[in-house]
């Protein structure tokens, strides 16, 4: 930089002198080179520009989270501006006539308010709820998408428990979230809440009290969610994506196996600006598709659930689709409160609600560890397995899914029942055995087709074809076709698969310039 | 032109292309190239959809001017957002650099001498500490711990009172009048058989704090059906018979009366009690009766507590006892 000044030996006269002073790349080169001299940017910019992502789609849905994300943080902001957390009885004079001269809290009326009187608010709050809902969803199908490749193996340990974080606080934010209107419905979720958390041996009482700032309903409880929704787990979800994307840069991306790929490198394009366009207009997709859910899709229509009041219910009362799995549980447990020595321990809410939540989480945590117990497999991964050549992962994760999608049907055995017309004993005792042998047989049939598939590679086998020539006397005849590659196996015999995907490129004519080879000898995990 | 056609037909069409490493700006390099086998087809696209996604910004604005509802912000953000979006998407997809790019990885670990010498600083000089200046480090960890418990005082003791008995009891007291939400007091005319009002004790029936805790469910039923159990002889003139409304399985208001069976029903997990025979649960998660409010009529015929419950209304805790715990403890 000092040289090419020294060049033009004191103050360029135009500005085309000026430019020119600069060098070819202008004034992108003077802020670059200003921030390197401070801050030593340039390295590490250049790095970052060329950090290449994978093109698989896989890849895609975590970004789905993230962005939802993004619209959250947007749309909750709007939203903060016109909601008031306050348990205050009001009586409402409001844009919406069916509710006037109600009592209600002020937290109500004002969401009332906002959907009604503030022009876009009904947009911005549905959108709102939509991408929570998104959010959750795309977090656990990111995670299957992690779980059944693979990706969380050493060296990811890490990043996969940051996950896990962030699904709970996800769940927990939407919780808390939905309970902010205070209507029928989300009023009597708060009560659901207060009654679990009761139910804890020992502190129970204890708990629900200094959240609730006494006993129920405390008064004071949707000014406190109201903080720990729009501010405490919010810094800590920003905190820990940014860990989360920081260990996702610093270990590089895994990537399924393929030509030129190896445990040592990544292929696919680069941040920018590549990548940078095509996430990008993701990010936009994203929120256009939150856009038109929220304007079309009707979400939590409060004003017809009406204000929360403590002796009031309405039919039908589910809470949103993430919650389902513990209201499923707590509906289909038996009755068995156990009562001994002057206490009561509720068994009926506490093993459903705390301890099942709580052994999902907990072995969601440390499967890592639960698997590496098991295959004794201590080294670094970077390509990613093929779910069916990981057999019994594969049936872990699909026994897990199918026991939680079976209690979230649980949790609507009264609306099952009247739809069916069964009375709804049946269906309670019908959940109550699915919950056992759904889990089990999706286990052992993820686990027999795992199996098959690996016993056969290509698993459609081409057929040796006849070759049906008429001779000159006008007679047909077939013969075989000449053996080809792959054809000395019948379809039907299995025929043994290596572990890992052949990585050894194919030369087919390709000048082979810079192209790493494969790893010699990729260490076969014991399954 | 022709050579570099050539390079992206060995490039990308025949087979899978060969990674390479990501160079400084090699514009003849041919996995710099577009990736479209048409690119101004694909330009055109974008461009396309690039003037949709205006169009649906602008028509977002506008409808925004006009108040023209949710319906039509969704729409018109979908289009705008949506397009801008795809013809992104596009452009990045079919007209970037594609590469394949190849990135080395790098070993992340430092190496064994690195790690000893972190882990002998640590054990050393942590040394220092523990082992020579024993007392004042010591000093230190109890100042420090005695920190850590007080400010859990202020912290999580300051955030709600301790339950003492307040899980115990309720508003009712010997002699409270049953009265309505609207603050009317029920006599002993007022209900047909079959009837079923929420009460409250007269005074408190729009406290929020009083309606969550003391609500009742008052229901006529036929007194000869009535299977009266021991010790609540008295408790329920007149076939009128209270409970608690809150469920004894999440608290939740017992608020569906399933008149046919006599059965309340409890909408939230379907735990059913059974009227007729002192709330006993028949059906779902709730362990234990509701809890029955014993009346009485008073000299001019209005309902009261002969009583306050004789349990704690709503769902099991630790401290409670097993007092009024079923048939076990009321026979």
């Amino acid at each position: 930089m000092s040289e090419r000044m020294v060049e033009t030996d004191g103050k360029p006269r135009t500005r085309r002198d000026a430019r020119r002073a600069l060098g070819p790349y202008g004034r992108v080169q003077r802020a670059v080179n200003e921030l390197d001299e401070r801050i030593g940017i340039a390295k590490g910019g250049r790095t970052f520009l060329d950090k290449i992502f994978p093109d698989h789609w896989s890849f895609m849905l975590g970004e789905v989270a993230l962005y939802s994300f993004v619209v959250l943080l947007a749309t909750g902001v709007f939203l903060t501006l016109y909601y008031v957390p306050s348990s205050t009885t009001v009586v409402y004079h409001g844009a919406y006539r069916p509710l006037d001269g109600m009592r209600m809290s002020e937290a109500y009326a004002s969401t009332v308010n906002l959907s009604f009187a503030v022009r876009a608010g009904l947009l911005m709050r549905q959108m709102h709820h939509w991408a929570a809902d998104v959010f959750v969803g795309s977090i656990v199908v990111h995670m299957a998408r992690i779980f059944f490749t693979g990706a969380f193996r050493k060296p990811r340990e890490l990043n996969w428990t940051i996950g896990i974080t962030l699904l709970i606080l996800a769940i927990f934010n939407g919780f808390i979230g939905y309970s902010l209107p205070d209507d029928l419905i989300s009023g009597t979720g708060i009560r659901i809440a207060y009654s679990i958390l009761l139910s804890i041996p020992f502190v129970g009482s204890y708990l629900a009290f200094f959240l609730f700032g006494g006993p129920y309903p405390g008064g004071i409880i949707l000014e406190r969610f109201y903080i720990i929704h729009v501010l405490i787990l919010p810094l800590i979800i920003i905190g820990l994506i940014g860990a989360h994307l920081g260990l996702l840069v610093r270990q590089k991306h895994t990537q399924f196996p393929g030509r030129g790929r190896t445990e040592h490198n990544v292929v696919g394009s680069p941040m920018f600006p590549t990548f940078m366009a095509k996430t990008t207009g993701f990010m936009l997709m994203v929120t256009g598709v939150l856009g038109v859910l929220g304007g079309y899709a009707q979400i939590n229509p409060i004003w017809q659930f009406g204000p929360y009041q403590p002796p009031k219910i309405s039919y039908a009362v589910q809470p949103d689709w993430y919650m389902g799995w513990l209201d499923g549980a707590l509906r289909i447990m038996p009755s068995w409160e156990f009562t001994a020595w002057g206490h009561t321990v509720p068994w009926e809410v506490f093993l459903p609600a705390v301890v099942f939540p709580g052994l999902v989480f907990n072995i969601c945590l440390a499967w890592p560890m639960i698997e590496r117990r098991f295959t004794k497999d201590f080294e670094l991964h970077n390509l990613l397995d093929r779910p069916r050549d990981r057999p019994k992962r594969t049936a872990a994760g699909a026994a897990m899914i199918a026991l939680l999608f079976t209690v979230f049907g649980a949790s609507s055995t009264d609306v099952l029942a009247n739809y069916f017309h069964l009375s709804l004993n049946q269906v309670l005792w019908f959940f109550r055995i699915a919950v056992i042998l759904v889990p089990i047989i999706t286990g052992l049939v993820t686990w027999k087709i795992c199996v098959e598939m690996q016993g056969t590679p290509g698993a459609v086998k081409r057929k040796r074809a006849m070759v049906v020539s008429r001779t000159a006397s006008g007679e047909y005849v077939a013969v075989p076709a000449e053996e080809r590659p792959g054809d000395e196996h019948h379809e039907l015999e299995p025929e043994p698969v290596p572990v890992r995907i052949d990585l050894e490129p194919q030369p087919v004519g390709v000048a082979v310039a810079t192209a790493p080879t494969a790893e010699p000898g990729v260490r076969r995990v014991r399954r | 032109m022709s050579d570099s056609e050539e390079d992206h037909a060995s490039g990308d069409r025949l087979g899978t292309p060969t990674a390479v490493t990501l160079r400084a700006s090699q514009a003849d390099d041919p996995h710099m190239r577009d990736a479209a086998r048409y690119p101004r087809r694909v330009e055109l696209i974008v461009a396309l959809f690039f003037i949709a996604g205006i169009a649906g910004v602008c028509a977002f604005g506008a409808a925004y001017v006009e108040n023209a509802g949710t319906q039509v912000y969704g729409a018109t953000l979908f289009i705008g957002l949506f397009c801008l979006g795809f013809g992104l998407t596009a452009w990045g997809k079919y007209l970037m650099p594609q590469g394949p790019f190849v990135e080395e990885r790098h070993s992340l670990a430092s190496g064994e001498q690195a790690r000893e010498a972190l882990a002998a600083a640590l054990v050393e000089r942590t040394g220092i500490v523990v082992k020579r200046r024993k007392v004042l480090g010591g000093l230190l960890v109890t100042g420090m711990g005695i920190f850590g418990i007080v400010a859990a005082f202020p912290l999580i003791r300051s955030l709600g009172p301790r339950p003492r008995s307040s899980l115990f009891v309720t508003n009712w007291k010997k002699g409270s009048l049953l009265v309505s939400q609207t603050g009317r007091p029920v006599h002993r005319t007022d209900m047909q058989v079959g009837g079923i009002l929420t009460v409250f004790p007269k005074g408190k029936q729009s406290t929020p704090t009083a309606q969550a805790v003391d609500q009742t469910v008052l229901i006529r039923v036929q007194s000869t059906e009535l299977v009266t159990m021991k010790g609540r002889g008295d408790w329920a003139p007149d076939g009128y018979v209270a409970y608690s409304k809150v469920c004894t399985h999440l608290g939740c208001p017992v608020g569906l009366y399933e008149q046919e069976f006599e059965l309340l029903v409890c909408p939230c997990h379907q735990s059913m009690f059974n009227v007729r025979d002192g709330a006993f649960p028949v059906f779902g998660p709730a362990p234990r009766p509701l809890p029955q409010l014993p009346i009485y009529f008073d000299s001019t015929g209005f309902l009261r507590a002969r009583a306050p419950y004789n349990q704690p209304v709503g769902p099991g805790f630790w401290e409670r006892t097993t007092e009024g715990n079923g048939k076990a403890s009321a026979t």
